[in-house]
């Protein structure tokens, strides 16, 4: 392992300990706060993986955080009741009996396995039928705001079988322990996080992958990845299908960090305001969707609890902001040439980053290098006189 | 009240739910085809025009208040449209995913502005007397059914700005440099074309249209800060189907998603037809991925 390889290991591992001990250290409140976040962070690991790799913009992650936090919190629900009662909400809107589509959630290993595979078949199956038409990256925004603001709506009018406006709420236990006991609260943040640091590895994994190489490319140029004998459409939906499960994971734990999960978490505004997330830490550093997720929701809690109606107006300028000042977000700002100017001025070091840039040249930079190209071609008279000669 | 009845009421329905929807729009997909630019602040434009005729209702009364609220709308959505292009949307061209969140951001603001303003609750514009009855059917058997005033003029509306703006994009100097930058931007700006003007005036025309929306929306619905937020959404369901940068495309997808939406109410709720329109939409796209009237063009990238 290089130098610098095990450098960053380490940094990792020294990192993830000093949060693992955050139970001993934070208040109660901060501490949920931190899980709440980091179970979101979940899912922002999935946005950067399919906008900054992919170059696909979804507008509807709410839609498969709900599907996950949805299945997780049916099990829920059912756990606690006897074989012939139903959950609260449908005895009071007069249903009798239990749909068969609930009471397999009565089974913990489906209520589990349907937190990451749900969420994952339905993205794989709505960037299916969007992708395999080359309907292009735009409409695909639009069609899953779309799913989104139809997915919402549902949860709210079937209110027999999803409670409606209210949602899913009212858990006791999970897994036979209780919610509300603080060593409860504590393992809960360790799954979180370790659910957290598995995901962070697994892309990490994945993007030095080739198939992490042939999404990059088809980011870049769809087209040209099609004339070399690739078919774009699978690799597409996979990389969505592992941010649908992600964000299901994310619902999941989310959902039990805040013990309810409603139609108001899934629904247009708060999916794109997953994108804001991403955005500000980069979409193209999985560290800094981490990093922006924590900050801005940070930020949220801290600004909203002190002027309820100033946040909307920060969070429209982070997006004006982010998006033409920093495009990169902040993870942007630690870039390579960032680096290099450090190491080259402050440790008066050779440039030492090796990471090859993500996104195209410049349009200076092809300038450049256009103009360079220029000058060293034969002109009329070199030809002329090479000729002659 | 027949079957018969109920039917053609709910076929009247969505052709002025349509109407509406055509209005939003247009702008967008103007703006869309012509510059690539996906505007999520064009329903908080619409938002924009309500309110501005709440405004000019208060201080103008008498026939012309209906009017003049039109204009006002009409040139105050424009303007704030133009703002937003020249400040922000000129420097992200060639960046539609990056327009598509910042103008959600502006939208954001917009909303949050209004909300401070005007407060959270609606404000309503009164509609003038001469719009107020209705046209009832009583005999025959489509007796029952009641075709107001109001949803007849705005769909007289839609028709007028449908037909003034194919006159300008069709006849003018002005729409023959447009349809020339939409075809190919790079060879109208070496032509002599001022891409930068077109792009400004596009943009204020679809958000002025948007405006003009805002004010005839505000007669039959108060005007509240998310007005925008709950057409917003259509109108690009609208935009995907018809196609971008097509005017007749626009107006039949308007027309399909507003027939669509209020006869599947007859059959099931609101929020359940909402659904079935997505999934109508996704399998439209399967068989038509680029529209209604698709613009055949030789580019190997499109958008």
């Amino acid at each position: 392992m290089p130098k610098s390889r095990a450098l960053k290991v380490i940094v990792q591992l020294a990192i993830l300990t000093g949060v693992g001990f955050a139970p001993f250290y934070l208040s109660a409140y901060n501490l949920s706060l931190l899980g709440r976040f980091f179970a979101l962070s979940i899912l922002a690991l999935g946005i950067a993986l399919i906008w900054g790799w992919g170059g696909m913009l979804s507008l509807g992650q709410g839609v498969f955080f709900g599907l996950g936090a949805y299945c997780l919190a049916m099990y829920l629900k059912l756990v606690g009741l006897g074989a012939g009662d139903l959950p609260d909400f449908m005895e009071w809107s007069g249903l009798s009996k239990l749909p068969w589509w609930w009471a397999v959630f009565r089974n913990p290993a489906v209520a589990l396995g349907g937190v990451v595979l749900v969420p994952a078949a339905a993205a794989a199956l709505l960037a299916w039928l969007v992708f395999h038409r080359r309907v292009g990256g735009v409409y695909f925004a639009l069609v899953t705001q779309a799913l989104a603001l139809a997915f919402s709506t549902l949860l709210i009018s079937e209110q027999a079988y999803t409670g409606g406006f209210n949602g899913l709420t009212d858990f006791s236990t999970v897994m036979g322990f209780h919610l509300i006991d603080p060593s409860v609260q504590r393992g809960l943040f360790w799954v979180t996080l370790g659910c957290l640091a598995a995901a962070l590895v697994f892309l990490q994994w994945l993007v030095g992958t080739d198939f992490g190489k042939i999404v990059l490319a088809i980011r870049d140029g769809e087209n040209r990845v099609r004339f070399l004998g690739y078919n774009p459409v699978p690799y597409k939906v996979v990389v969505f299908a592992i941010a649908g499960a992600l964000a299901g994971i994310s619902g999941a734990l989310y959902m039990l960090h805040a013990g309810v999960i409603s139609p108001a978490m899934v629904g247009v505004v708060p999916s794109i305001e997953m994108i804001v997330w991403v955005a500000v830490g980069g979409r193209e550093s999985l560290v800094g969707a981490i990093l922006g997720t924590l900050l801005v929701n940070f930020g949220k809690d801290w600004i909203s609890s002190a002027i309820p109606s100033l946040w909307l107006f920060v969070m429209g300028l982070l997006f004006v902001l982010i998006v033409t000042v920093v495009p990169k977000g902040l993870s942007g700002l630690w870039s390579r040439d960032a680096r290099d100017w450090i190491a080259v001025k402050v440790f008066r070091r050779p440039p030492t980053s090796r990471i090859p840039a993500l996104t195209e040249p410049s349009e200076e930079a092809k300038e450049a290098a256009i103009t360079s190209a220029a000058a060293e071609a034969p002109t009329i008279e070199r030809r002329e006189r090479l000729d002659e000669a | 009240m027949g079957e018969s009845a109920v039917v053609a009421g709910q076929i009247f329905n969505g052709i002025s739910v349509g109407s509406i929807l055509l209005l939003a729009a247009l702008g967008l997909a103007l703006s869309f085809g012509v510059m690539k630019v996906i505007n999520m602040a064009h329903g908080e434009m619409l938002m924009v025009g309500g309110y501005l005729s709440y405004l000019t209702s208060q201080h103008v009364h008498g026939p012309l208040a209906l009017p003049a609220a039109m204009l006002v709308a009409f040139v105050g959505a424009s303007i704030m449209g133009a703002i937003l292009e020249f400040t922000i949307i000129r420097h992200l061209y060639g960046r539609p995913l990056d327009t598509l969140i910042v103008t959600w951001g502006v939208s954001l603001i917009l909303q949050q502005g209004a909300r401070s303003l005007f407060g959270a609750i609606g404000v309503d514009v009164t509609a003038p007397q001469w719009l107020q009855n209705s046209i009832s059917i009583n005999h025959g058997f489509l007796a029952g059914v009641d075709l107001p005033y109001v949803r007849l003029f705005i769909i007289a509306v839609a028709l007028v700005v449908l037909a003034v703006v194919a006159l300008c994009i069709g006849r003018t100097r002005w729409g023959t440099m447009l349809r020339a930058v939409h075809q190919h931007r790079e060879m109208a700006a070496a032509m002599g074309v001022n891409t930068h003007m077109i792009d400004l005036a596009v943009f204020a025309l679809g958000t002025g249209i948007a405006g003009l929306a805002g004010s005839v929306l505000a007669l039959i619905a108060p005007v509240t800060p998310t007005v925008g937020q709950s057409y917003i959404v259509y109108a690009f369901l609208v935009v995907i189907v018809g196609g971008p940068g097509s005017l007749i495309g626009a107006a039949l997808a308007a027309l399909c998603v507003g027939l669509f939406s209020s006869t599947a109410q007859i059959f099931t709720s609101v929020s359940l037809s909402d659904v079935f329109l997505l999934v109508a939409v996704i399998l439209f796209i399967q068989f038509r991925p680029k529209g209604i009237v698709a613009t055949h063009s030789r580019l190997l990238e499109d958008a």
